[in-house]
């Protein structure tokens, strides 16, 4: 599997990507130990004039380099937890929904439906406002919107799994249904649910900072949406400001995005013949 | 004589087919007596797989009774259902779909002695070697994945699975038909000295006699969704009545006459 | 000059490390039929797919297959018409019964769209499925699987080949309907002439449909000969197996044998 990975242009590219951006993640407290919202130097300062601040300061002297790898932190952390999150609920909800058919489908669906007429992101602002701005409730507030894609692929992959001998052969066996749904259906639901995660994960990512853009995020700790909108006010003199974590934001959703092309890719490529 | 071990009366099934109710299975009675074999036989889209996935209870009958060894398997439910199914198992047609793509044959057969509490956890792996050695497979097998398997082998496989629980009755629906012939011959046989060593009945569902004349001790030829003949295997094979006994007899490939010189 | 002349025919699959098919050499005349049977694994599946020209492309293949003397292949569809095991994989789901036989008396008969339907009941009335003005138009999904073979057949006959190719064509279905399609596959093979390769796991219905049967084991020919003698005087002990499993009603105590060479 992670041979075929690397097979692929795609996967090659966003690992690399991916493995790059978790490492300045991973080490931001060693390379930038100050907390990155403390002044470090003159305010606005441009990029690549002052070796100690290489990307510049902004309008309060806050360096933009330590901002931007404490904000990597933020960013992924938020992206993958609310993914983990959405998926793990989505594919949970949609085997229970499809194996158990009946009135449990119909009441699930239902729900899942009155999610999704309600766009994602403004699910997750009006949590955010209600709940306060705290990274648990961030990523609770993301995960709520976009938990019902992986819902509705699982259950159409547990539809036709259910109706498979095996199954049949568990209940001969006298398997409690709880057990058959998770143990013996979802594993082999998962797949496709998967094939999602990388759309889910970007979304994520770019949830999260449009929360922060709006001030809707934990504002104890730097984001790249927070740092954009911080640099909205002198956009026309330092447009490096948004541009910069504006810039880092893409990168990690187009890395996120080819990484899981890459996966796709890998799983489904073409098997041999028999 | 002692009551049947199954005793089915007035089983009735109807599916909907676009805009047309069939009536797979309608009012279907059929009794198995304990330590016999019962074949089932008729063309496809006779209701036979039908009649057997009600028996088990993996569908729900529109009308009719189901006795199972002094139960009344109809009204049972949840749990209960569940704890009877120890005594009520099956093996089904085809060998690779009948398991979970993941499971290994350790975990296939560890499921029933779980969930039946037959063995502790400690108890198990040599409990699964013994249900391995009893449908002739080495004990190492416990290891492998079912997918790695043969056709035949999984076959034994699901035999002790289905007769872990110490079942009284086996429903082997089609059970040998997608085998090859040496092996087909070979499970068939297993079967009879299961047979005997433990006096399990089965019901035997099939289309083919030659297996039928091998095992069985009673057929019952459906069609339509009704028994339409029942009798001994000499009976129906030698001397079928209904139509549809004589046209299975008659489309039975048959190798030409030979001096019997081997 | 035979119709068709296999020498010393072996092939390897992609990614296999035995050959599935080893030395196999044999002829056919026109209007002969031959049966070829063998357990799963015998590569009697891959030995008809070799002769209709369908192997998959990273198959290795040696040995020579000449198709009326010559060694420019048999074109598939025109020369030879295949028959799949499965009915409902064989069809397009999405396209009318009509359409589909229609499509392959278009391409190798060059008729028009008007004449090509008209041939197609025509074919549909050859392989006696009822009413085949009304049937051109029913779907796959409308038809028992019986019906479907029936199709399958219709389609594979419609370039009027040399050769008809029924690779476990029967084998899906229940005895009574194999009944049935054998008897057609028979009749028309003998109307029209073609000669037959009928692939088949079970001997009695190869000696009900053959003159001559290939018995192949493990990629390799076991026996082949007139049916009559095959069948009646089997020389090779594994054919009498096969002769004696489908004859015998003894008791099975004895062969009861271990797991571990079950295919």
């Amino acid at each position: 599997m992670i041979r075929r990975l690397f097979a692929t242009p795609e996967g090659i590219a966003g690992t690399a990507i991916l493995v790059l951006l978790a490492i300045t993640a991973l080490s931001a407290p060693l390379l930038f130990p100050r907390d990155p919202l403390s002044i470090a130097g003159p305010a606005l300062l441009r990029p690549f004039q002052d070796p100690a601040h290489l990307l510049g300061t902004d309008r309060l002297g806050r360096d933009v380099l330590a901002g931007l790898v404490h904000g990597a932190r933020m960013s992924l952390a938020v992206g993958f937890a609310a993914a983990a999150a959405a998926l793990f609920v989505g594919a949970v909800v949609g085997t229970i929904a499809g194996f158990a058919g009946g009135l449990v489908d119909e009441a699930l669906m239902r729900v899942a439906e009155a999610f999704q007429i309600v766009p994602g992101f403004l699910l997750a602002l009006a949590f955010v406002s209600i709940a306060g701005p705290s990274l648990a409730v961030v990523v609770a507030a993301i995960a709520l919107g976009a938990w019902t894609g992986p819902a509705r692929v699982a259950r159409a992959e547990v539809l036709s799994i259910r109706e498979r001998d095996y199954v049949a052969a568990n209940r001969v066996v006298g398997m409690h249904p709880l057990e058959i749904a998770l143990r013996e259906v979802l594993p082999n639901a998962l797949p496709p649910v998967m094939a999602l995660s990388s759309v889910i994960v970007a979304g994520a990512v770019l949830t999260e900072a449009a929360l922060s853009f709006l001030g809707l995020g934990d504002p104890n700790r730097v984001t790249w949406g927070a740092m954009i909108a911080e640099g909205r006010a002198v956009l026309r003199s330092a447009p490096y400001l948004s541009i910069i974590p504006g810039f880092a934001l893409v990168v990690a959703v187009v890395g996120v995005y080819l990484f899981g092309e890459g996966l796709v890719e890998a799983s489904t490529s073409r098997r041999r013949y028999l | 004589m002692s009551p049947p071990l199954l005793s089915v009366a007035g089983l009735s099934k109807r599916f909907r087919r676009g805009d047309a109710m069939i009536d797979a299975v309608s009012g279907v009675s059929l009794d198995v007596h304990a330590g016999e074999t019962l074949a089932l036989v008729g063309p496809s889209g006779s209701g036979k797989s039908t009649l057997a996935r009600l028996i088990l209870r993996l569908i729900e009958p529109d009308a009719g009774t189901i006795r199972f060894d002094g139960l009344d398997l109809l009204s049972l439910r949840g749990a209960a259902l569940r704890a009877a199914r120890a005594r009520l198992q099956m093996v089904f047609q085809d060998p690779h779909a009948a398991f979970n793509p993941r499971a290994t044959v350790a975990r296939v057969l560890a499921d029933p002695l779980r969930i039946h509490g037959i063995a502790t956890r400690a108890e198990r792996p040599a409990a699964i070697g013994r249900l391995l050695e009893g449908v002739d497979l080495p004990a190492s097998f416990a290891a492998r994945a079912v997918h790695d398997l043969s056709g035949g082998q999984r076959q034994r496989v699901a035999i002790a699975r289905a007769i872990a629980p110490a079942p009284k009755l086996v429903v082997l629906d089609e059970a040998v038909s997608a085998l090859d012939v040496s092996t087909r011959r070979r499970i068939l046989a297993l079967l009879a000295d299961l047979q005997k060593a433990h006096g399990i009945a089965y019901l035997f569902v099939t289309h083919d006699l030659a297996a039928v004349r091998l095992i069985a001790h009673r057929v019952a030829v459906m069609d339509r969704g009704a028994i339409v003949e029942t009798g001994s295997v000499d009976e129906v094979v030698g001397n079928p009545r209904s139509a549809t006994a004589r046209a299975l007899v008659a489309a039975q490939p048959r190798l030409p006459a030979r001096s019997e010189a081997t | 000059m035979s119709l068709l002349a296999v020498s010393d025919l072996s092939v390897t699959h992609a990614g296999a490390t035995a050959a599935a098919l080893s030395g196999v050499g044999l002829s056919l005349e026109e209007g002969e039929r031959l049966a070829v049977i063998g357990e799963s694994g015998s590569g009697k599946t891959t030995f008809a797919r070799a002769v209709a020209g369908l192997l998959p492309p990273a198959a290795r293949r040696e040995g020579a297959i000449r198709w009326r003397g010559s060694e420019a292949p048999a074109r598939p569809g025109k020369d030879i018409g295949y028959v799949f095991q499965d009915p409902s994989a064989s069809l397009d789901p999405v396209v009318s019964v009509g359409r589909q036989i229609a499509e392959v008396v278009r391409t190798h008969e060059g008729l028009g769209r008007a004449a090509a339907l008209a041939r197609a009941a025509e074919l549909l009335d050859r392989v006696r499925l009822p009413d085949p003005s009304a049937m051109v138009h029913a779907w796959p999904h409308q038809l028992s699987g019986g019906q479907k073979q029936r199709v399958a057949i219709a389609t594979a006959i419609a370039a009027r080949p040399a050769l008809l190719i029924a690779d476990e064509a029967t084998s899906a279905l229940d005895t009574i309907v194999q009944a049935e399609i054998v008897a057609l596959i028979r009749r028309i093979v003998d109307e029209e002439r073609m000669a037959l390769v009928f692939v088949t796991h079970d001997i009695a219905l190869a000696a009900q449909i053959a003159g001559r049967i290939l018995v192949l084991k493990g990629g390799r020919m076991v026996e082949a000969g007139p049916a009559s003698q095959v069948v009646g005087a089997p020389a090779d002990p594994y054919t009498r197996m096969l002769v004696e499993a489908s004859t015998d009603t003894a008791s099975l105590v004895e062969v009861r044998g271990t797991g571990e060479d079950d295919r």
